[in-house]
């Protein structure tokens, strides 16, 4: 029982130190993942996986694709402390109205995690940026 | 009564969801958690706050579970069915069979020892993942054996008895190098001997006592869990030590429909065996 304790301690030691050094990186996130290029191609690969979801696509047929698209990339970089200016409009504001159910919100994760993933981000740069994404979750859900 | 438990509660849920909407969608992978051995939606030893399946606040969920325990001298196998609705509500019911080995067989006249398990439990405040706070939720598993030889031969008061718990848990998006971590802490209180599979009370001690359980889990994939728990146990009987609970545990979630977890367990001395070590493997179907 004691071994047991003092095996499962040293693991987990071992592993922030681990985590400890990997921190160290003072790149942001945006730079981590590949900068601009990769935050185009993650929003392309998302329009695509919404034009293929037809419970999630219903919210978007009256959307005016091209602006979301510009907004979406300036959102993205912008938040993960990219060089960028953000002229959109709130979280509040653009999904108020909509009436954004759990499930739906956790379908589009789902859609988002996807275009991550087919724009080349790994499954800890995923959860980063869904990280910092997800802060606003109350103000697009059932407003 | 086994047959009978289990026919009435899925009866229950499967006419409390007919009208509802129900969870495929729901929650994110993986975050449905595991089948507790004692039913609730939880960790494998520790009840969590997490409600077992996948529902949102505008649906419900359903979910069976069958469990393994295998260790040195004794087996212990649990089945049961879990329901939560509108990720506020869940209940369960287990059924666990604990299986002594033939020297105790032969000494009690005894071969194996039943316990059924019905719990309930509501999440008071916060989302697992997107809230600042950790989820909490407040619980209850009521437990009755089927006979009370081996428990009161052993000095325990009763045949039956309540667990009630509170518990926190939390996932943080990608903090430890950009896995999610995600942590338990239970607070139950509590006058089972083991689990309540020895009876509740004893000649040591027969008031509730409050123990703590606490796990934690790092997210590799959205398919792979690692993580360990500890759990706490009290000391009701004089003559028969009880040591806290440990495990190691991978889990494997493929899909919002199945999980398959097991785990390394460490239950230190049980019913005057010591040295209880052994795998520990558990399979949950969420049904919708
Ligand atoms: C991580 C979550 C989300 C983020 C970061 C996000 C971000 C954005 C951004 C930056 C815009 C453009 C704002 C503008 O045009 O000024 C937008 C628009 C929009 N979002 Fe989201 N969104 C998220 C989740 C959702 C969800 C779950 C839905 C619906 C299921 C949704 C539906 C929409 C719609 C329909 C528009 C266009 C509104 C219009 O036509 O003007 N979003 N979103």
């Amino acid at each position: 029982m004691v071994s047991f304790i003092k095996a499962s301690v040293l693991i987990f030691c071992l592993f922030l130190v681990a985590c400890a050094n990997q921190n160290k990186a003072p790149e942001s996130l945006y730079d981590d993942v590949g900068g601009q290029p990769v935050m185009i191609k993650i929003t392309d690969n998302f329009i695509q996986e919404i034009s293929f979801n037809r419970t999630i696509y219903q919210y978007f047929a009256k959307t005016n694709i091209d602006r979301f698209r510009e907004k979406f990339i300036e959102y993205l970089c912008v938040s993960t402390g990219g060089p960028c200016q953000y002229t959109g409009d709130t979280m509040l504001k653009v999904h108020q109205g909509q009436k954004i159910t759990e499930a739906d919100f956790n379908t589009t994760v789902d859609l988002l995690v996807a275009a991550m993933k087919d724009a080349g981000l790994t499954y800890p740069q995923q959860n980063r940026v869904l990280e910092v994404l997800a802060k606003t979750r109350r103000e697009m859900l059932y407003q | 009564m086994r047959i009978k438990g289990l026919k009435t509660l899925s009866l229950l849920c499967v006419m409390t969801s007919a009208t509802s909407v129900m969870a495929d969608a729901g929650k994110l992978l993986a975050t449905a958690g595991l089948s507790q051995i004692e039913g609730s939606g939880g960790g494998g030893l520790v009840p969590w706050a997490t409600l077992a399946g996948y529902d949102t606040r505008d649906e419900t969920s359903a979910s069976v579970f069958m469990t393994n325990v295998d260790v040195t001298d004794y087996r212990l196998s649990s089945i049961g069915i879990a329901s939560s609705f509108y990720d506020r509500v869940e209940l369960s019911y287990a059924q666990q069979t604990f299986h002594l080995p033939v020297s105790l067989n032969k000494a009690l006249g005894v071969g194996e020892i039943k316990q059924n398990i019905l719990g309930a439990k509501v999440r008071l405040f916060g989302d697992l993942v997107y809230s600042d706070y950790p989820q909490v939720s407040i619980g209850l598993q009521h437990k009755s054996l089927d006979q009370n030889t081996v428990a009161s031969y052993l000095g325990a008061k009763k045949d039956s008895g309540t667990d009630l718990y509170l518990a926190a848990t939390k996932v943080h998006l990608g903090l430890v190098a950009g896995y999610d971590l995600i942590w338990n802490l239970t607070a139950c209180a509590t006058k089972a001997n083991e689990m309540g599979l020895l009876g509740f009370g004893g000649d040591g001690n027969n008031h509730y006592q409050m123990v703590m359980e606490g796990s934690v889990g790092l997210l590799l994939s959205p398919k792979w869990v690692v993580g360990m728990e500890y759990r706490q146990k009290p000391n009701n009987l004089s003559r028969v030590e009880e040591d806290d609970w440990k495990d190691v545990f991978v889990s494997y979630n493929p899909n919002k429909n199945f999980n398959l977890t097991a785990a390394y367990v460490d239950l230190g001395t049980v019913a005057t065996q010591k040295d209880q070590t052994g795998l520990y493997l558990s399979m949950t179907g969420y049904l919708w």
